[in-house]
């Protein structure tokens, strides 16, 4: 393909005219180009599956459906937080759905154990937070590949959540159950709104990560880290140690929505967000973030999520099978890469004329 | 690790031609691998005699018999830099079309094969051919089919799941006969195996596969086509995914719509552990196939050891991590020992 498109440079080059301004264009604007389109196209997306959910389903402009779609989506979303830091600095976290199950597993085998919800709860937290540390240090450390690293923990974390619960689920028979005000949190939204307590949290988190990312250096040394990991180092920004602690974060937050499932459901077993991890990385990949690092925004990834909790709703309303659901968020994704890929053919081959049209005498 | 490297890097003067056959094996990564089987196996027999039984042994080549063949696929992709996550989802899918037509149509058994690879081959080609001409992230584009393919298995299954009876006897045999004592299942996977292995060592083609992973650029420059080398190693693996389907059908006899529910991540996991690198480059299917070997042997000697199953993932885990941190470890030393020895003979 390179080869195709030397010549007619080359050629254009030697004939005197400007090669460089057909390369600043293709340079330049993309960047910020596709960074602008990407997300005007989720809100057009996101404003396409509203105006079809409440086409097609009589029941879709209510309350109730704001308030489950967060109870469905909210903490899966609030795990992709972290995670789209994680991909921008050009590594992945797996083993965030089983960090969630382990931490849920511990709290509600402390608390089959007689503890107090308060201790339980903090020491879940703990326990995210010592897993996420385990995969910082093989990573950042021990310069680990992090897509190997976290489906090592990823089995090992799940692992440790059947340890600790085995078969059971807890409160089981001769448990004490949750605390009232700690299971309320999956039937009653929030005092004075429709939202889901989930929800109310990922928007918190939300707007505490964008002003992080797109508002502090050290969000933006995170895009530099994911560009060009060396150039980050020579400039100064401690790589590994920014790292290290981004995989503490997304434990901790995981172990977090952990607890938030389990007092959802009211009850955790071992498999509590058994195989989420993908539907985590999606979200964050529907949102713009671009695998390879370097690349993707906050609001991109709250209006992914956004997205993805609205169509959930008006399929499940439409009673579309839930594997339909499964196809229409799987063609999303692939949509999602396929499109600014055509867009960059499309502007290459626009050079490309640009560049043949010049040439010629 | 070492194996597929060499013909890729100059000859050192450490690793001079001549080195004696054996030496050669027992410096493989595989040789260790092979080395760790069979010391888990042994630890086993010790604390449980009846994991030395032949129906033991049968049940253990059977069970990595899936995982192994879907890692040669895997194998041949991550080499080149990428990664194939939709396997687990194509096996579901070619297991369960295959059952319904024994179920509706009757078709031969022979067919029944035909077409799991047929169904496999497809999806390969359309990660393939996104993959290479979209020029995006392998791991979006299998991630994404990951979703529609298994979206698309359980529409098709839909609650209708294919039961024992419902396929021809002929073959179910074949998931359950044997020859010698050995499970046709496991000499099926072998045979895939050993064809592949030996096409990765000695075919231009395959071994290009290796140089894309390695250096992309480089590769380009040289002359080899990138694009349709990936291609084609994605429908490869697809093609042994859809394989896999037919020998989940002919193993259980049944199937609902979780078949091959999870198997993307064990399959990725028994390549790592069999010394594939992630980032391509290194890594054999004769690796894999026995890195899924030892992830099976260590889940099923701890059942026969503890008689509990929820030892078994924390252990996989764990074992995985210790692989990945092992594997570092001899590559730095291997690097380091390369460059002092590079050293030695620039002084010379």
């Amino acid at each position: 393909m390179s080869s195709e498109i030397a010549p007619p440079a080359a050629g254009a080059g030697m004939q005197g005219t400007r090669p460089e301004a057909p390369a600043e264009t293709t340079e330049r604007q993309p960047l910020w180009h596709r960074a602008a389109r990407w997300e005007v196209g989720l809100v057009v997306v996101l404003i396409g599956s509203l105006i079809f959910g409440s086409s097609e389903s009589s029941t879709f402009d209510s309350q109730t459906t704001l308030f489950y779609g967060g109870i469905n989506a909210g903490f899966i979303s609030i795990m992709a937080l972290p995670m789209m830091l994680i991909v921008v600095t050009a590594e992945i976290d797996l083993s965030v759905a089983s960090t969630l199950g382990m931490a849920g597993a511990l709290l509600g085998d402390l608390w089959h154990h007689g503890w107090g919800i308060w201790p339980a709860l903090i020491a879940a937290l703990a326990v995210g937070v010592l897993g996420g540390a385990l995969n910082g240090v093989l990573i950042a450390k021990a310069g680990l590949p992090s897509i190997a690293v976290t489906i090592g923990t990823l089995t090992l974390y799940r692992g440790i959540a059947e340890i600790l619960l085995g078969s059971q689920t807890i409160p089981g028979a001769g448990d004490r159950s949750f605390p009232e005000w700690f299971t309320k949190i999956g039937v009653v939204p929030v005092p004075g709104t429709h939202l889901s307590y989930t929800t109310v949290i990922f928007i918190i988190l939300a707007i505490g990560f964008g002003v992080l990312l797109h508002a502090t250096p050290l969000g933006r040394s995170l895009y530099a880290i994911g560009l060009q990991p060396e150039a980050a180092r020579f400039a100064g920004i401690r790589v590994a140690r920014i790292k290290f602690w981004l995989f503490v974060a997304s434990g901790l937050i995981c172990a977090f929505a952990g607890i938030l499932l389990t007092a959802q459901n009211s009850s955790v077993s071992y498999d509590a967000g058994y195989g989420l991890e993908l539907n985590v990385v999606a979200i964050a990949l529907f949102g713009g973030v671009s695998i390879f690092g370097g690349k993707g925004t906050v609001p991109g990834v709250v209006l992914s999520a956004a997205i993805v909790a609205t169509l959930q709703m008006a399929m499940t309303q439409m009673n579309i099978d839930p594997n339909v659901q499964e196809i229409v968020i799987g063609a999303l994704l692939l949509i999602s890469v396929i499109v600014p890929s055509i867009g960059r053919l499309g502007r290459w081959s626009a050079a490309r004329a640009l560049v043949r049209s010049r040439s010629r005498p | 690790m070492t194996a597929p490297a060499a013909p890729m890097t100059p000859m050192t003067p450490v690793q001079a031609p001549g080195i004696p056959r054996i030496a050669r094996f027992l410096r493989a990564r595989e040789a260790g691998t092979l080395a760790l089987v069979l010391l888990v196996f042994l630890l086993t027999t010790l604390k449980n005699h009846n994991f030395a039984s032949s129906g033991s042994i049968q049940q253990l080549l059977v069970g990595a018999s899936l995982i192994a063949l879907l890692g040669v696929g895997e194998t041949m992709v991550i080499v080149t830099r990428n990664i194939d996550l939709s396997v687990g989802s194509t096996l579901g899918l070619s297991a369960f079309v295959v059952g319904d037509l024994f179920r509706s149509q009757h078709i031969p058994v022979w067919s029944g094969f035909v077409i799991a690879i047929a169904i496999g081959a497809t999806v390969g080609a359309v990660n393939g051919a996104i993959t290479t001409l979209a020029r995006v992230p392998s791991l979006v584009v299998t991630l994404a089919m990951l979703y529609i393919i298994r979206g698309l298995d359980s529409k098709l299954v839909n609650g209708n799941i294919v039961v024992p009876g419902q396929v021809p006897h002929a073959f179910i045999e074949v998931g359950y006969e044997t020859v010698f004592g050995i499970p046709w299942l496991a000499i099926i996977v072998a045979v895939v195996v050993a064809i592949v292995g030996y096409a990765m060592r000695t075919f231009r083609p395959a071994r290009e596969l290796y140089a894309i992973g390695s250096n992309p650029e480089a590769a380009a420059l040289a002359g080899i086509p990138s694009a349709r080398r990936v291609f084609v190693a994605f429908v490869t693996s697809g093609a042994l995914a859809g394989l896999g389907g037919a020998l989940f059908l002919a193993l259980f006899a049944q199937v609902d719509n979780s078949a091959g529910l999870g198997y993307e991540l064990n399959v990725v996991a028994a390549a790592v552990v069999g010394g594939v690198a992630i980032f391509g480059g290194s890594g054999t299917v004769v690796g894999a196939a026995l890195g899924a070997l030892l992830l099976n042997t260590i889940q099923q000697g701890l059942v026969a050891v503890r008689s509990s199953s929820f030892w078994d993932e924390a252990i996989a885990g764990g074992l995985l991590l210790a692989a990945i941190s092992i594997d570092r470890l001899l590559a730095l030393r291997v690097a380091r020992s390369l460059r002092s020895a590079e050293g030695a003979h620039r002084e010379l």
